[in-house]
């Protein structure tokens, strides 16, 4: 007899527990996961940056010291690490972007690809703007 | 073609099994079969035990969610010549506690879609306006909404969400989708009492747009962009309240 | 909203954050972690770099942007140590991870600043 509440009293329910590893089983948790660790490599290059823009701030020596401690074996693996990490991070957030928002013009959505493409150009204008920024 | 193939199902008797243990079954394989005929030819005959929800069989009703070889699916809309030759392992819907082999408890996802007050919210009512009075809409204002509204409840979004697994407080993805889906009506007038309930802890700040949700629902609602776009309008919001004065808000 | 909410403001920071990394990055770690200091590009000449660092806009500019990816990064990390690791003392965790945002951002406003005195 089931009471109005409409569970038994009885019944005993099986809870299974989330394993720890449980983004190592799909592709798609696995490059979700990997995308969030994107955000140590963030941090790691702001407080590398503010270490270079400190260097730049005690003077030519300290500038070129800096690069030369940069040009090493070890910073050298993490830099392109954080590189292939902030990459991911830039490909799947553009690709997210038009998911997120609706972007309307004239009535008519936007299509992905116009969203998507736009992203990319600002990547290219942005580069070039801070290439030409410091090497001219 | 083979002749058959085999099932790999979870059972579970609460009376009887502390956990889950595994049964197989070889069943029919014809190119027309979908992994609810392969239950329903075991539960006819080989094995009247095996309990599973199911209905329209046809993908319209949303109950016979099940997680087969490791994804959310209906298992109407499955066919068993997709995974030729299996073993194809079918198990409950994950995230949710198990009552028994393959059913789940739905209690914790009824009490949440109500939470978002997904109903027409205006202030006038019958006092103000005739009983029978028809609220106009454009096929413009229908389309605005319209994708989120062809939820069927099934369920295999929050199987799918990592953060629903992780923290069942969550209120999830359909939910947030629902919510939307009267935000976007024209005929509404709730949305405040939405935000009120979304901008919770356990509202829409614990997704972290992981996109499973998306990838697994069988109607192409796209609770995802639901979800960020909701975001979006309550940060947006929060701002207006910052910014504006008392009186204003 | 009768409450005061940090959630919904966080977020903007961390959505803001996430496009400037995505679109300042890139060229940033190519250069300054890379062609640089392996030499593949000349590095600048020293008076022009302290230059352009030097300059209040670089200042602003370059304050908004390491403030907000800091703030980015947090937040993303919190929700990693959520989520990857199950760690169930969630106050804990947000204050750990802004509160290093905060003070990185300090730091980063301090070298900033001295950067820009002695031009």
């Amino acid at each position: 007899m089931i009471p109005s509440s409409g569970m038994p009293t009885d019944l005993r329910l099986y809870r299974p527990r989330v394993s720890t590893w449980w983004w190592t089983r799909k592709r798609s948790y696995f490059v979700f996961v990997m995308r969030e660790l994107s955000s140590i490599f963030v941090a790691w290059f702001v407080v590398y940056l503010v270490l270079f823009v400190y260097a730049v701030g005690q003077g030519e020596a300290a500038y070129r010291r800096f690069l030369d401690w940069a040009a090493s074996p070890w910073v050298t693996v993490l830099n392109v690490v954080a590189l292939v990490f902030v990459l991911l991070h830039t490909v799947t957030w553009f690709n997210l972007t038009p998911q997120a928002m609706a972007v309307r013009v004239a009535g008519r959505r936007v299509p992905s690809f116009h969203i998507i493409a736009g992203q990319y150009t600002g990547l290219v204008v942005v580069s070039a703007f801070v290439l030409w920024l410091v090497t001219r | 073609m083979a002749d058959s193939i085999q099932l790999r199902v979870s059972r579970f008797r609460p009376d009887e099994d502390s956990e889950p243990h595994w049964q197989e079954y070889d069943v029919p394989l014809r190119k027309e079969w979908t992994v609810l005929d392969g239950l329903n030819h075991v539960k006819n005959g080989v094995d009247t035990t095996l309990s599973f929800r199911w209905s329209c069989r046809m993908g319209i009703c949303g109950s016979c969610g099940m997680t087969v070889d490791g994804e959310p699916k209906l298992t109407c809309g499955t066919f068993l010549s997709d995974y030729a030759p299996g073993p194809v392992t079918i198990e409950p819907l994950s995230n949710f506690p198990v009552v028994r082999d393959l059913v789940v408890d739905l209690s914790d996802f009824m009490a949440k879609l109500p939470r978002v007050k997904p109903w027409i919210i205006r202030e006038d009512d019958d006092r103000t306006v005739f009983p029978d009075v028809e609220y106009l809409q454009t096929p413009e204002e229908l389309d605005a909404y319209k994708q989120f509204s062809m939820c069927i409840n099934c369920m295999l979004c929050y199987s799918a969400c990592p953060v629903y697994g992780l923290d069942p407080e969550f209120i999830g993805p359909a939910a947030i989708a629902l919510a939307e889906r009267y935000d976007l009506d024209s005929r509404d007038r709730g949305n405040r009492q939405r935000l009120d309930v979304l901008v919770e802890h356990d509202g829409v700040w614990g997704c972290t747009f992981v996109g499973e949700c998306t990838r697994v629902c069988p109607q192409h609602v796209d609770p995802a962009a639901a979800i960020q776009r909701y975001k979006l309008k309550a940060a947006l919001a929060t701002v207006k309240a910052f910014l504006l004065p008392r009186g204003a808000r | 909203m009768t409450r005061r909410r940090v959630e919904p403001l966080v977020w903007l920071m961390f959505s803001a954050g996430g496009v400037l990394a995505a679109v300042f990055l890139p060229i940033l770690v190519i250069l300054f972690g890379l062609a640089f200091p392996l030499g593949w590009v000349d590095p600048p000449d020293y008076q022009h770099l302290r230059a352009v660092i030097g300059h209040p806009v670089t200042f602003v500019v370059l304050l908004g942007l390491f403030v907000l990816m800091l703030v980015h990064s947090a937040h993303r990390f919190r929700y990693t140590l959520y989520d990857g690791l199950q760690i169930k003392h969630k106050r804990t965790v947000a204050v750990l991870c802004y509160g290093t945002a905060i003070v990185g951002s300090v730091a980063t406003l301090a070298v900033l600043w001295a950067a820009a005195q002695a031009v």
